[in-house]
């Protein structure tokens, strides 16, 4: 019952790549860039960065500081080069995994273990770095993106100057429906979305080929817009493709669905377990293909970068890691009649009734404290 | 007798099914070589193969809408829907189609899908993962709605549930998964029908009525007001819909007073249908109104919160110390 490879069958997928493993530097006809050193000096620092939040984040799971940590360990180049990408007037829709996007549009990252950690449900405000929530119930998100995109299409956000939405999900969520109805979506109204699709080769336990028979980036053909698959642990292709797509959306021309072919190089979760279902030499070979050593080599390897820089770098991630996590130390609880905020934006009989019940209830503790 | 948790416990007891029936197929996202999650699905796809064990696409109303053609044509799918947050996607195809097909073939159709979901929160996780949605599901004509608390009954329901020609939404406490007891997989002899209630402590001056995660904590409640000289009858109801009303009504006669605990919300919550089915029936039984306890109504908290918003002890003996002072 597996699927005859010979059906269906098309030319083998295209890669866009501008940085080789081996950090050499690759021309591309569609998707040229040109960056002075100290931009891909940066690059190198945003993934060095990352990764370091990610890690210590990871770490203050195991030490029960926070509940669960989904980590970008394998992604950071997919996530910084789209990113940067982005200019100030564009909406990103991130999944539960956008560490690396979070960071390049501001947000603080501080921010980003609270929903871990438990003391809130998204902790930022989505219009101050136009990056919205996490958003943790797979696909939906992409609908949100498209819709938003509607929205800078009527307020005639698109053309010259213009803005657009892009919007991330894994190749698992390409199965749901909210994602195809996305993608139709998208396609009949024009609309000025960028589709992010970070295909890390696994859903929790499930391999691609449980998704999908083809390549994810020749879905977009189906709905009538174009799809272009990017080495996802490149960053300055991602870079490239992503700015291109966006100019594109920007500027009218509608969708294009960008798979970045990458890697997730740790555990689902820290709640998974992935020695359960893949073997070890699979993350042995994505090693070789390190979306941070590619560029390090680069550097090196011309003379745009000495030690000093690195260490320089690597300096400052550890100081940043400390300084996350202090901060999540200090991350207060929330009160408990915190559970009564922000549900509705106007006043609510209910709400208020069980508000004032719960609170009392909570008083007379604190009277059988004193008397007891 | 072996020792199992419940989650043990629902794996051995589908694991039976499938011996028993080579029509009962497991289908979910990550139900194979993860055996779930959870571990509840553990080596069934090792010992019955891809063919029974079936890794799905990532799409919850694929799930239940394939279940419907696979039972369609013979099979017995028991579908995992991997948290209870997950299960919306697929609510279209719960309420338009599984439940309502058998009725509108004139019974020339029958849909024995079992829904499997994990349910309720106590285990500290992010959102979408510690809700309670039986009302959406018990509210829908045509669906079996049930709910284990303990390991023994977790290996009966599960079988009981796949045996079943109705679609059954099973609901999994997850926070009880690793609660452990004697279970006896001997056979099917001693197992009360799916569709009743049971009482798992006897009392004379209320009656606790609770399912699923909230009978243990109810359990706990009827030992401490023992202390107090209160003498609490603790009623696991299984099944939600239908209701043991029998068994419901005999006790609240007996007690004259009902306090109802379930960790949705309160509002429209399930205890709303018994509050007023205990009011009709044991109207003057009652020394007190039907109580209820549960969530307030506001999204499920993040999990630093959740102690507040989740009965305890404290805010069940509360509501207890509420009908006796009436
Ligand atoms: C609707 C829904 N179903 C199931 C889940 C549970 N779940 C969380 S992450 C995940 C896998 C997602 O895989 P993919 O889309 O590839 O993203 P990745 O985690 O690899 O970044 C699943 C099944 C969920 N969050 N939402
Ligand atoms: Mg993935």
């Amino acid at each position: 019952m597996t699927a005859d490879a010979s059906r269906g069958a098309q030319a083998p997928p295209e890669l866009v790549q501008l940085l080789t493993p081996e950090g050499e530097r690759v021309e591309h006809p569609d998707y040229a860039i040109d960056l002075t050193p100290e931009e891909i000096r940066g690059l190198y620092r945003d993934l060095v960065l990352v990764r370091r939040i990610d890690l210590e984040a990871v770490a203050l799971q195991r030490q029960g500081e926070l509940g669960l940590w989904a980590s970008l360990l394998g992604q950071e180049a997919a996530q910084i080069g789209s990113g940067r990408a982005l200019t100030d007037a564009d909406m990103a829709f991130p999944t539960y995994r956008e560490h690396g996007v979070a960071w390049c549009r501001g947000v603080d990252p501080v921010n980003l273990l609270g929903l871990f950690r438990g003391v809130n449900h998204g902790g930022w405000d989505p219009a101050e770095h136009n990056f919205h929530l996490y958003t943790i119930v797979i696909g939906s998100q992409t609908l949100h993106a498209v819709g938003y995109a509607m929205g800078m299409q009527r307020d005639g956000a698109v053309g010259e100057d213009g803005a657009a939405s892009i919007v991330y999900f894994g190749d698992g969520a390409t199965s749901q429906g909210d994602v195809n109805e996305a993608f139709i979506w998208a396609s009949v109204f024009n609309a000025p979305v960028v589709f992010f699709c970070q295909n890390n080769q696994w859903a929790i336990s499930e391999p691609l080929e449980k998704q999908t028979r083809i390549p994810l980036y020749r879905r977009a053909s189906g709905f009538g817009f174009p799809g272009v698959r990017v080495d996802g642990n490149d960053v300055l292709a991602c870079l490239a493709v992503t700015r291109k797509a966006l100019a594109d959306a920007r500027s009218g021309q509608g969708p294009v669905l960008i798979e970045a072919y990458t890697y997730r190089m740790g555990a689902h979760t820290t709640s998974d377990d992935p020695t359960r279902y893949r073997v070890a030499d699979e993350l042995e070979a994505w090693k070789l293909k390190d979306p941070i050593e590619r560029v390090k080599a680069y550097l090196v390897r011309n003379r745009l970068a000495d030690q000093a820089f690195f260490e320089g770098v690597d300096a400052e991630a550890d100081a940043l890691g400390k300084d996350v996590r202090r901060r999540c130390l200090e991350m207060p609880d929330p009160g408990p009649m915190e559970m009564f905020e922000h549900v509705y934006a106007e006043s609510h009989g209910l709400v208020e009734a069980e508000r004032a019940e719960f609170s009392a209830y909570l008083a007379g503790f604190e009277t059988e404290g004193v008397e007891g | 007798m072996t020792t199992l948790t419940m989650a043990k416990a629902l794996n051995e007891g589908m694991r039976k099914a499938m011996e028993d029936d080579p029509k009962v197929l497991v289908m979910g996202e990550d139900v194979g070589k993860l055996g779930g999650v959870f571990r509840v699905t553990d080596g069934l796809q090792k010992d019955f193969g891809e063919q029974r064990v079936i890794d799905t696409p990532l799409a919850e109303s694929g799930i239940i809408g394939t279940a419907i053609g696979l039972a369609l044509r013979g099979y017995r799918p028991v579908c995992e829907i991997q948290f209870d947050g997950f299960v919306f996607p697929a609510a279209d195809q719960i309420i338009t189609q599984l439940a309502k097909m058998p009725m509108r073939s004139l019974g020339k159709l029958r849909l024995p899908v079992v829904v499997r979901i994990p349910c309720g929160g106590g285990i500290g996780a992010v959102e979408h993962h510690s809700e309670s949605p039986e009302a959406y599901f018990t509210h829908t004509a045509g669906l079996r709605v049930v709910t284990c608390s303990n390991p023994a009954d977790a290996y009966a329901m599960i079988q009981q549930a796949i045996r079943c020609d109705d679609p059954v939404v099973f609901f999994e406490p997850k926070r009880r998964y690793w609660d452990k007891a004697e279970v006896d997989t001997s056979g099917s002899a001693d197992w009360l029908p799916l569709d009743r209630a049971r009482v798992v402590r006897s009392g004379a001056d209320a009656t606790l009525l609770a399912y699923g995660p909230m009978v243990k904590t109810c359990l706990e409640v009827a030992a401490a007001a023992q202390e107090d000289g209160r003498s609490l009858e603790v009623v696991d109801l299984r099944s939600l819909n239908p209701l043991d009303l029998p068994a419901v009504v005999e006790s609240v006669r007996r007690t004259g007073r009902c306090v109802v605990v379930h960790e949705a919300p309160v509002f429209s919550g399930y205890g709303a249908e018994l509050a007023a089915r205990v009011t009709e029936e044991c109207f003057y039984h009652l020394e007190a109104p039907v109580l209820r306890v549960g969530g307030p109504s506001t999204p499920y908290p993040p999990s630093r919160l959740e102690d507040h918003y989740l009965p305890d002890l404290d805010r069940v003996l509360d509501a207890v110390d509420r009908a006796f002072a009436f």
